[in-house]
């Protein structure tokens, strides 16, 4: 019988993969049939998980979403060389979902075993790292700069410039910090990295401390993803047995290693300086900048931070070029970025495509509306901190200017797509009360204007008449507008985008009308 | 209440093999709550006098982070996701669910010491929404029969 691939991925596994392995190794034994299942990465095509997939001398078909339950009748099809069966799927690259993708960052989802250095190998792992090494630190920071790579977290500033400035930076000890404290809702391409791909995060950390001179780093992980954790140290374990970590890395004579932390479940700790604090050990408390962590980072020491998808795109952008890169995407907004479909969505999962493709094209054609079939009421892109976008908006570019024009901000590429039984004001209401409960408390406008936030919303949707909803739609916009421009980071500043967004585009659900919703 | 003075011996040795390296609060507390169940109060001391800090800082970073715990947990704890993924696939109706069923409010512990409920702010599972998290598994596509039928199991296991 030909090899198996099944996903180890944690949302795969919370949809039954695991039930589906262990009934395909049963089954298989009970029919002694030879049984090679390999449990790789995951797609990223959540809807159709758990997909099994198989080889054949054309290239791996699939099917999906299968159950255990279903795993007998595969079995039969699997010894006919037609795979017939009702949940086939045919090629699964051929898949319009997949094939029209452009997989730089995510080239080996579902592809590789996670924990496979000679899979890793085999589909141009370390690659980047070698040509690092030839090309010296400072050739290397100008390849990243060059490739106009930005900040994947949300903030997308450049990142050859961060590289620069910490190069420069003299320092008795430098680090490299990895930001995987990936907690806004509707993102999980971090995890899906960490999880399916972690020799790529590695090795972009290793470039990095090797070009900047740092020779520790640090990848701090949410303490919701422990499959991430696991699946991280088992593979700094092995990278550094092989050695990619340590004294000398891939034979550059550079010392860097690297361990992974834990985060303890605060939100705000995704805020670079909160997460600094809280490596230290300390509440996850944000700094006021200057200075910035270039300069002053972890334990005052210069310090690189950046997301887990801009690490890991530094490989790539090596071992190709910095002009292979810049060939993607549009504007100043350049490569590609994994976008996230989730929430309300028929065909939740992961897109990866240059910048450029607009909201509407990620909606509905790789999306297929919403998983209701009730009418699209909107999407917010970009977090808990994002803007709600109407469907009338649905044909901006998805790019970090055209976005920010309208109000809204990519943010880390996540999408979370509402029907039109979701409540706008409810969502307004919670996204203060959110930040309420995460704030760290530093600054008052967020420490007290979420708090405030909240209870002028209730007053709002309290009040008996058409005046007194006014009255209070004007204090919370004036609110807002305090929390987004007295805030010391985005918590605070952006809070306002999901409530200033739901008052503007959906004023009924507040009770209000267009007209005074506007003002 | 047991006598949390026990868990000194497991402390200490936490305490040795963390204590010389940098920023170990966060780790020192996640490995005392995973080997005792939660952050018993004698630890507290203890480990301001191994870190040389207050034992008021320490008390601040154990009661900033949502995860640390300073009770014994109940047997099973489900955490159920609440943020906006979820949410727009009927997280609420769900809570509305596990509040009625298990007359608790979102972060209560039942009466018998059997299910803890927290609330939890995305598992990354968010293709697949709603999702929860039962002792460390994330379980996604929920429906109202599938958290009958999770819930039910933790009650056999009684």
């Amino acid at each position: 019988m030909p090899i198996l691939y099944l996903p180890a991925d944690s949302l795969a596994r919370a949809v039954g993969a695991d039930e589906v392995s262990t009934a395909l190794i049963t089954q298989a034994t009970e029919r002694h049939l030879p049984l090679e299942l390999q449990r790789t990465s995951s797609r990223g095509l959540y809807w159709l998980e758990p997909l099994l997939e198989v080889d054949s001398p054309q290239g791996r078909i699939g099917f999906g979403p299968l159950t255990a339950a279903d795993v007998p009748s595969v079995l039969d099809a699997l010894q006919d060389p037609t795979f017939q069966h009702p949940l086939a799927l045919g090629l699964v690259e051929e898949l319009p979902y997949l094939k029209t993708q452009q997989r730089l960052l995510f080239a080996r989802a579902g592809i590789t075993r996670p924990l496979s250095l000679d899979d890793y190998r085999a589909h141009g792992g370390f690659e980047g790292l070698a040509r690092a090494v030839a090309l010296g630190g400072e050739q290397t920071a100008t390849a990243v700069f060059d490739s106009g790579l930005r900040g994947r977290g949300g903030a997308a500033f450049p990142a050859g410039i961060k590289w620069r400035t910490v190069r420069a930076t003299p320092g008795e000890q430098k680090y490299i910090v990895c930001n995987a404290d990936e907690g806004d809702s509707g993102t999980f391409a971090d995890r899906m990295l960490m999880e399916g791909d972690p020799f790529l995060l590695i090795e972009g950390m290793a470039i990095a401390g090797l070009c900047v001179g740092a020779t520790y780093g640090y990848i701090y992980v949410r303490s919701e993803y422990p499959d991430a954790v696991a699946v991280l140290r088992q593979a700094l374990n092995i990278a550094r047995t092989a050695g990619y970590l340590g004294a000398n890395v891939g034979g550059s004579g550079q010392a860097f290693d690297l361990e992974v932390r834990v985060g303890a479940g605060a939100y705000i700790c995704g805020e670079e300086t909160a997460l600094l604090d809280s490596l230290e050990g300390k509440r996850g408390y944000v700094r006021a900048k200057p200075p910035i962590p270039a300069l002053k980072g972890l334990f005052g020491l210069p310090t690189l931070v950046h997301n887990v998808l801009t690490l890991a795109s530094v490989p790539l952008i090596l071992a190709k070029g910095a002009q292979f890169y810049r060939d993607y995407g549009m504007g100043r907004s350049l490569g590609t970025m994994p976008f996230q479909l989730a929430g309300n969505i028929r065909r939740g999962g992961l897109v990866e495509r240059a910048f450029g493709l607009t909201l509407r094209e990620l909606v509905e054609d790789y999306g297929g509306g919403t998983a209701s079939g009730r009418p699209l009421k909107a999407a917010q892109v970009g977090g808990p901190l994002g803007a709600w976008v109407p469907p009338s908006q649905f044909d901006t570019p998805l790019d970090y200017e055209a976005f920010a024009a309208i109000g809204a901000m990519l943010g880390h590429g996540g999408v979370v797509v509402a029907d039109d039984s979701l409540d706008m004001a409810h969502m307004a209401r919670f996204a203060l009360q959110f930040c309420a409960e995460e704030s760290c408390g530093k600054c008052t406008p967020c420490r007290i204007g979420s708090t405030r936030g909240v209870e002028v919303i209730d007053r709002l949707l309290a009040a008996p008449d058409q005046s007194g909803r006014d009255e209070q739609a004007i204090i919370l916009k004036d609110l807002c507008d305090t929390m987004q421009y007295g805030s010391l980071c985005a918590l605070g500043g952006m809070a306002p985008f999901p409530v200033v967004s739901a008052l503007k585009y959906f004023p009924a659900d507040f009770g209000l009308h267009a007209s005074e919703a506007e003002q | 209440m047991p006598d949390e003075s026990l868990h000194l011996s497991v402390i200490n040795g936490l305490l040795e093999r963390h204590a010389g390296a940098a920023g170990a609060l966060l780790p020192l507390l996640h490995d005392i709550q995973e080997r005792i169940g939660y952050i018993p109060d004698v630890a507290v001391p203890e480990i301001a006098h191994a870190l040389n800090q207050s034992q008021a800082e320490v008390r601040g970073v154990i009661s900033f982070y949502h995860d640390f715990r300073t009770a014994p947990p109940a047997r099973h704890i489900l955490r159920l996701c609440r943020a906006e993924s979820c949410q727009s696939r009927g997280a609420e109706q769900l809570a509305a669910q596990l509040r009625e069923r298990l007359q608790l409010d979102d972060h209560g512990s039942s009466a018998d010491g059997h299910i803890s409920l927290r609330p939890v702010y995305c598992l990354g599972a968010c293709a697949c929404s709603p999702a929860l998290e039962l002792d460390g598994r994330v379980h996604a596509r929920l429906s109202a029969e599938r958290l009958d039928a999770l819930l039910d199991a933790c009650r056999e296991d009684a």
